[in-house]
């Protein structure tokens, strides 16, 4: 069914009785050409762009548990493309450009909110490494600027602007392409687009090991429902990338960590933009709902367990009433966290494995949501074709024998 | 909060602690290819699983120490010196 105004309409008419699942829940079969491992946001954007730029249709997307229900439904919704190196802003900036497309590409909603997004300067550091990255992402070709005291001030009326406060605001930088989207709507659309296009999405089905034929390439893997065959398989596992290398006896470059965040009950419009500042280390905006949407630092220890520890809760806390006194009285309704894959650089890692057939897309670490559309497209492009997308030619893993680190921790946004 | 047993300390909050990563990581003789480097350096075990890490007391006695702890549960199933070999390895 096509969304429309019209067919909401005609759906009215007949008490919206006309509702059906988006994507069909079909038994896995023994084969596919080529086989996803996971299914948040990342696994299903290639799912879709292998159906659609490669018209290969035989595809089957494996859930372990729900649709978007790792990382995909746990972050804080923000996308942005402000990154320092050539490279990074490249592939970001890609990402961006294809989110501000997909509502109409995909026929639903993900309801994106180019709101902007302001990083604040707390010292005269900050302001001069901000006009470093304002000019760095403008030889980039990516939009930024430069706010002065007052322009913050005027677009955040509630942030304090006391010279006395712990963290003073000097000024800060906006991107005004940059903002939110619905987390879940990104996975829903691109789940339901693939559907259309003829791939398999099996949810409660958990890779248990991967099978290699005689001269090591892979030939299929084993499930919670059974063997499945694939002739190529891509893994888009964020988090859990490690444990399904491990069955695929390989290690990554890749340590997990927890990072959490939280929202507040919902308010009237008090925020107008994504905030971020990195001397308190919270960045928080206001979904369409109205709660404030907090995100914290990483728990900095290796962990698998998807809650946050309360030092960091209450660290960020204390942090969003240091820029927003007035959200005291604010009760929290929801906290979480999420399993992110931390590579040391910062950079993610999309191409071929040392296992012959079998691909991977991870080390997004913190940042994976903006980065979905980026890296569907080009993980779909590799298992397509067998060659890297250029876009994804310097996020290799090759990157860390060689040591052409793309090191894009200063320009991360937040201390991660 | 978490706690962890430090050695010389007892049971302190985590927010006292430094995590300093995976521990036992020997480093490689100088004629590693740059392939044994870059396992030395970068890639990891990232167990979902018990792992055994290394610990600083930052905010307390400031001593290092061997944690066996594992990273769904988080529970610690054994506190030991840096210089000590990994609990159940003889």
């Amino acid at each position: 069914m096509r969304y429309s105004a019209l067919a909401l309409v005609r759906g009215a008419l007949s008490a919206h009785r006309h509702w059906a699942p988006v994507w069909r829940s079909p038994e896995p079969k023994p084969s596919y050409d080529i086989v996803i491992v996971g299914g948040g946001g990342h696994g299903l954007a290639t799912a879709y762009y292998l159906a659609k730029n490669h018209r290969i249709t035989k595809v089957a997307v494996l859930e372990r548990g729900w649709l978007g229900g790792g990382n995909t439904g746990r972050n804080t919704t923000i996308v942005r493309s402000n990154y320092l190196y050539p490279e990074s802003a490249r592939l970001y900036d890609f990402a961006l450009k294809l989110y501000e497309r997909l509502s109409r590409e995909l026929n639903f909603n993900i309801m994106l909110s180019q709101r902007g997004l302001i990083d604040l300067a707390h010292s005269r550091h900050d302001l001069d490494s901000m006009a470093r990255w304002v000019n760095a992402m403008h030889m980039n070709g990516v939009d930024a600027e430069l706010l002065s005291r007052d322009e913050v001030a005027e677009w955040l009326p509630l942030l304090d602007m006391s010279p006395d406060a712990r963290y003073p605001v000097l000024g800060g930088f906006l991107q005004r392409r940059a903002g939110t989207a619905r987390h879940d709507a990104v996975a829903w659309g691109y789940a339901r687009a693939a559907d259309a296009l003829g791939v398999d999405i099996i949810q409660n089905c958990e890779v248990t090991g991967f099978r290699t034929g005689a001269d090591g390439r892979v030939v299929g893997v084993e499930t919670s429902r059974g063997r499945i065959q694939a002739e190529r398989i891509g893994i888009a596992a964020a988090g859990h990338s490690s444990v399904l290398a491990k069955l695929a006896g390989f290690r990554l470059p890749v340590v997990s960590y927890a990072l959490q965040a939280m929202v507040t009950e919902p308010l009237k419009p008090a925020l107008d933009a994504v905030v971020l500042s990195p001397g308190t280390g919270a960045y928080l905006s206001q979904s369409d709902k109205g709660e404030m949407v907090i995100g914290a630092f990483l728990d900095l220890f290796p962990s698998y367990a998807q809650r946050g520890s309360f030092a960091v809760l209450q660290a960020i806390v204390a942090a969003t009433l240091a820029m927003f006194p007035s959200f005291s009285r604010l009760r929290l309704m929801r906290q979480w966290a999420g399993i992110v894959d931390v590579v040391h650089d910062s950079s993610p890692i999309i191409g071929p494995t040392p296992v012959p057939g079998l691909y991977i897309n991870c080390g997004w670490g913190t940042g994976g949501f903006k980065a979905i559309p980026a890296g569907g497209w080009t993980l779909a492009h590799v298992l397509a074709t067998g060659r890297n997308h250029e876009l994804a030619e310097p996020f290799q893993l090759e990157r860390f024998t060689t040591g052409r680190l793309i090191d894009e921790a200063a320009a991360a946004g937040i201390a991660h | 909060m978490m706690q962890l047993k430090c050695p010389w300390c007892g049971m302190r909050d985590e927010s006292e602690f430094v995590c300093g990563g995976t521990t036992h990581l020997a480093r490689p003789p100088l004629t590693a290819t740059d392939a044994e480097w870059a396992e030395y350096l970068f890639f990891r075990d990232n167990p979902k699983d018990v792992h055994l890490e290394r610990w600083r007391h930052a905010y307390g006695c400031g001593q290092w120490f061997n944690l066996a702890r594992h990273t769904v549960t988080h529970e610690v199933s054994s506190v030991y010196a840096m210089t000590e070999r990994p609990p159940g390895s003889g």
